[in-house]
């Protein structure tokens, strides 16, 4: 699962503009019928789970996939290509070929190098087969003409063969293979997460240049100011106090009984997960419960800390009367914090976010509350805000870094970028 | 000149709990609905998180919530004949404005009414004889049964998830709930909240007065609780912070809290909020609809053109629409003819103040919600005989302890200066040894001849339309009544160890400028004959079968309960005959 759009994420089949001009070539006769409808709907389904529409649809136009929305990178703006058939601007004039090499190669179709926000380090683990049938999908969409100039990065990012040395770092094609010794259904799992569903565009923590560090695969890392937790199925960090039915639940409706969404992964809910299918759900959640994580086992911070005292005297007066005494909310409407693992995180930025800033929860057609968390940046003070946080990170089994009121100082302003 | 929006199938007028859940159900049906609010957009998340600062200064001493009246006001006097005045300050009852309406910032007492309520004038001429009532009382029966409206009662209680326990299910009597009520199809959603110690002991002291008494039904959530639609509530945390102000824990039944999530989204939804409707429109035959004009903060006019209009305001503005509108006879009180403006009722309050040793007894009264306490109905309606009394009518009483906020809860003997060091101290002593309900006395008021909306002659509103004008005073049958069941009130704090207990009756006349609740009733009432109802047992009005019109205004006449859970049964049964009559063969649905 992909958390929003987020940084890297996505983008840009670059360079379509350039060569995109002329007549649609002449189809070739392995290129999918526009009567099949079987592949149609799997290329329909794929697109959803790889969540295409987060990037390449712009919510100011709501033309599907036309396009222009922009992403923000650590190092600049990229904008979605169209990837409507339009044959001047979008993709109409490719061959399936091209397609596939965009999708899964990082290729622009003159071969030219495209930028990761476009996530085809993930993409490459998916068949060419899937690639094809989201392709014959795209082809039915309607085509809209909306020229995108993609590539707003500054210099030197602007240089797209300067990528050639970052897929030569990073880039590791090819396509997912399964492992004979787990379940079809864990091979399922980890198929959509490492493909199309590209989790780790965002849950995967990052090199300085925006490469997966990967020795630690879903291990949490921070994007646009929001920390996307760990997923493994680490006890302390990760998913390990939630069954296989709460990944499933949450997934599928953005609640369950210990957390909501918000932030980034509402996007990801509303538009890819919440419309995937049981099965591939329960497979995706198989898989994560089924990967060991770094696990931090370490000791909370003594009842008598200063911070903790503080903590504790705020957390009864302002956070208790949701969220319980012993932390443990109200199912499907106020998260229980005692099991939690984003409260305690190596990484407090989203903990700090919320706090400072509030949140909304997503609301999904089976979970229509959308319950709120209020702002309190406006009522704390940045020491009270690290002691209320330092104190849930550090109660109820949670054992976390203190934080200090730097740490909190640096998310004040709304639109700060966090740590990582 | 208006400008034309787009035609819908249905215009909403007022985004309350009316509106919102007949405007759910209709888009539930497929039809393309847009609702009119005249005041801002209101969401929990927003306005009112958790630590949203309940400011009583703000919310309950400076209206916060309610209209302004520099926006739109109505005229008051006693008789016919005075010279009414605008009201410049609300007193008497608080008009709701904005999303959510009145159900933002109610208490959530969540009842139902007897079932002799709704077939009053036969019922009670058949016991006493037609001659027992006043001459000019003008109450009548409803239209629509008790038996009818169930099923609409338990939808509306499981959409808001009321707490209480059940007093009878299925015709049986059921121990530690009103034995008065009509039978109850199922338990109530929610098991009843638990009382605090003032409730508990006035429930002690009434059951070995020989009472019944029972938890008041409550729209604060006793636990956790997931609505038929969806939609979540979390437990009530007692602040005591309801009835005028906003629930920001989410722990109170509302729009916004158990059908505006789930209808907003809706593709075929439309709200639109800070826009005033002015007139409902008509066709030439003046018996059709044609949609409504409205302005919004601009000044701008707009038109929208709909089907069918469904009229979900406040109770006195659906009345001042409707004589705007020019739609129903306007009633006249010489001739006792008209309909629109008759029957205009509110509600006749009174309360106990009951001091304690203060070395015995500590209530937290601050320990509250809106609808939490214990409550007895053996003197409500007709459950006991009125003969040897010479009044009809009754109420609930109950310890309904709604909260304990500091401005106004700080009883003190009434012979205590109003101000200064003595009368701190007074304050200081028995604030947590006194026990003053939100709700004491809750009696009815039926409906009279004199009492009445119309338009007045003088006074206008910023757009130049005439503002509706009250006349109201109480009548010797409420006064009565008010006098009985205060007495009986007080008995329950005598037995209670009260060592004083000061009764505080409703007097005469009636004072506009003090609270009472913000229940008017009447004024565009239901019926079964068009020559004294606007309305017929669908809500549906008489004259304009494309216009329905929800709340209390349909009411013939105020019970001795609070009305929002007629209103929502009610706003239920009117959808439920759009939905699989009106619908399907649009035109009158009762023909007179």
């Amino acid at each position: 699962m992909r958390e929003g759009l987020g940084l890297c994420v996505t983008a840009l089949l670059t360079g379509v503009l350039a060569s995109a001009c002329g007549s649609r070539p002449a189809r070739a006769d392995n290129e999918p019928s526009e009567q099949d409808f079987s592949m149609i709907e799997r290329g329909r389904y794929l697109t959803t789970v790889a969540d295409c529409a987060a990037c390449h649809t712009n919510p100011d136009s709501h033309d599907l996939f036309a396009g222009g929305r922009p992403i923000e990178t650590p190092f600049g703006k990229v904008l979605a290509a169209n990837i409507t058939p339009d044959l001047e601007t979008g993709i109409g004039s490719w061959t399936d070929a091209q397609f596939d090499a965009a999708v899964r190669m990082g290729r622009g179709p003159d071969g030219e190098r495209l930028y990761p926000a476009m996530p085809f380090p993930y993409y490459t683990r998916m068949t060419p087969q899937d690639v094809r049938a989201i392709r014959a999908y795209l082809n039915t969409v309607p085509p809209v003409n909306n020229p995108v100039r993609s590539n707003q990065l500054p210099f030197p990012f602007n240089i797209r063969t300067g990528m050639a040395v970052w897929d030569t770092m990073y880039f590791e094609p090819g396509t997912f293979r399964p492992d004979p010794q787990k379940s079809a259904e864990w091979n399922r799992g980890a198929y959509l997460v490492q493909g199309p569903g590209h989790c780790g565009a965002c849950h995967t923590p990052k090199t300085m240049l925006g490469g997966d560090l990967k020795q630690q695969p879903l291990q949490g890392y921070t994007i646009q100011g929001w920390f996307a937790p760990n997923i493994t199925n680490d006890l302390q960090l990760g998913l390990g106090r939630w069954s296989v039915e709460d990944v499933v639940t949450y997934l599928k409706t953005g609640h369950n009984r210990l957390a909501g969404a918000s932030g980034p992964m509402s996007e990801e809910i509303v538009d890819s997960s919440s419309r995937m299918s049981d099965p591939d759900l329960h497979a995706i959640a198989v898989y994560l419960k089924d990967l060991s994580g770094t696990s931090g086992t370490g000791k909370p911070l003594a009842a008598g800390n200063l911070q903790m005292v503080a903590g504790a005297a705020i957390y009864r007066d302002l956070c208790s009367a949701c969220h319980a005494p012993d932390g443990s909310g109200v199912d499907y409407l106020i998260p229980n914090l005692a099991l939690a693992s984003s409260v305690s995180s190596r990484e407090p930025t989203s903990l700090l976010r919320v706090v400072l800033h509030g949140t909304q929860t997503v609301a999904t057609p089976r979970e229509p509350t959308a319950p709120a968390m209020p702002a309190f940046g406006w009522q704390l003070t940045d020491a009270q805000v690290a002691a209320v946080t330092t104190y849930v990170r550090n109660s109820w089994g949670h054992a976390a870094p203190a934080v200090s009121a730097g740490d909190v100082h640096k998310l004040r302003p709304l639109d700060s970028e966090g740590g990582g | 000149m208006a400008r034309k929006l787009p035609h819908r199938d249905v215009v909403v007028i007022g985004c309350g709990w009316t509106g919102s859940i007949v405007a759910n159900e209709l888009t539930d049906a497929g039809l393309n609905v847009v609702a009119i609010e005249r005041g801002p957009w209101r969401d929990t998340g927003t306005q009112y998180a958790p630590n949203y600062a309940q400011d009583e200064l703000r919310y309950r001493i400076r209206h916060e919530l309610f209209l302004r009246p520099a926006q739109t006001t109505f005229t008051f006097r006693n008789q016919q004949s005075q010279t009414a005045l605008p009201i410049r300050t609300w007193g008497a009852f608080m008009p709701p404005n904005g999303v959510g309406g009145g159900g933002l910032h109610w208490n959530a007492e969540t009842w139902r009414f007897l079932p002799s309520d709704f077939v009053l004038r036969s019922h009670l001429t058949q016991r006493y004889g037609a001659r027992f009532l006043p001459a000019d009382m003008t109450i009548q029966d409803w239209g629509v049964t008790f038996e009818e409206l169930e099923p609409h009662y338990d939808k509306y209680e499981y959409l808001c998830g009321t707490s209480g326990t059940a007093g009878n299910l299925r015709g049986k009597i059921q121990e530690g709930g009103n034995p008065f009520e009509g039978a109850r199809s199922r338990p109530y959603p929610n098991p009843a909240q638990q009382q605090p110690y003032g409730p508990m002991l006035f429930a002690k002291a009434a059951r070995e007065l020989g009472y019944k008494p029972f938890p008041q039904p409550s729209g604060n959530m006793s636990q956790a609780y997931r609505n038929p639609l969806g939609v979540r509530q979390g437990p009530c945390t007692y602040c005591g912070f309801c009835e005028w102000f906003a629930c920001g824990n989410y722990s109170k039944a509302s729009p916004q809290t158990t059908v505006l999530p789930v209808l907003m989204p809706k593709g075929n939804f439309q709200l639109r909020d800070n826009s005033e409707v002015t007139r409902i429109n008509l066709d030439p035959s003046r018996k059709r609809a044609t949609g409504v004009t409205f302005v919004d903060t601009s000044g701008t006019e707009w038109e929208q053109p709909a089907d069918l209009v469904i009229l979900a305001a406040y109770t006195i503005f659906n009345v001042q629409l409707l004589l705007l509108s020019q739609i129903g006879t306007p009633y006249d009180p010489q001739s006792n003819r008209g309909v629109v403006g008759r029957n205009f009722t509110h509600q006749t309050i009174s309360d106990c103040v009951s001091f304690f040793d203060r070395t015995k007894f500590v209530f937290n009264p601050f320990i509250s919600s809106g609808a939490i306490g214990m409550c007895i109905d053996e003197f409500n309606g007709d459950n006991f005989d009125h003969g040897p009394h010479g009044f009809v009518g009754g109420g609930y009483m109950g310890q309904v302890q709604t909260n304990g906020r500091p401005i106004e809860t700080t009883p003190v003997p009434p012979e205590t200066p109003r101000w200064g060091a003595e009368w701190k101290r007074a304050v200081r002593d028995n604030y947590q040894s006194t026990l003053k309900p939100g709700t004491g006395v809750h009696g009815s008021m039926y409906s009279y001849r004199d009492v009445y909306v119309d338009l007045d002659p003088t006074y206008r509103d910023r757009l130049g339309r005439p503002l509706v004008r009250i006349t109201m005073d109480f009548h010797e049958n409420e006064l009565k009544q008010n006098r009985f069941l205060t007495d009986k009130f007080a008995e329950i704090y005598q037995a209670a160890g009260a060592q004083r207990v000061v009764k505080e009756y409703r007097k005469g006349p009636y004072d506009i400028t003090k609270y009472q609740t913000t229940h008017l009733c009447g004024g565009a009432i239901m019926g079964s004959d068009p020559r004294t109802s606007a309305l017929n047992r669908y809500l549906q009005s008489w004259d304009v079968p494309n216009l329905f019109v929800m709340g209390a205004s349909a009411f013939p006449q105020n019970a001795g309960y609070n009305p929002t859970g007629t209103v929502g049964a009610l706003a239920y049964w009117s959808a439920a005959a759009i939905r699989s009559t009106y619908l399907k063969n649009p035109g009158p649905l009762v023909h007179a």
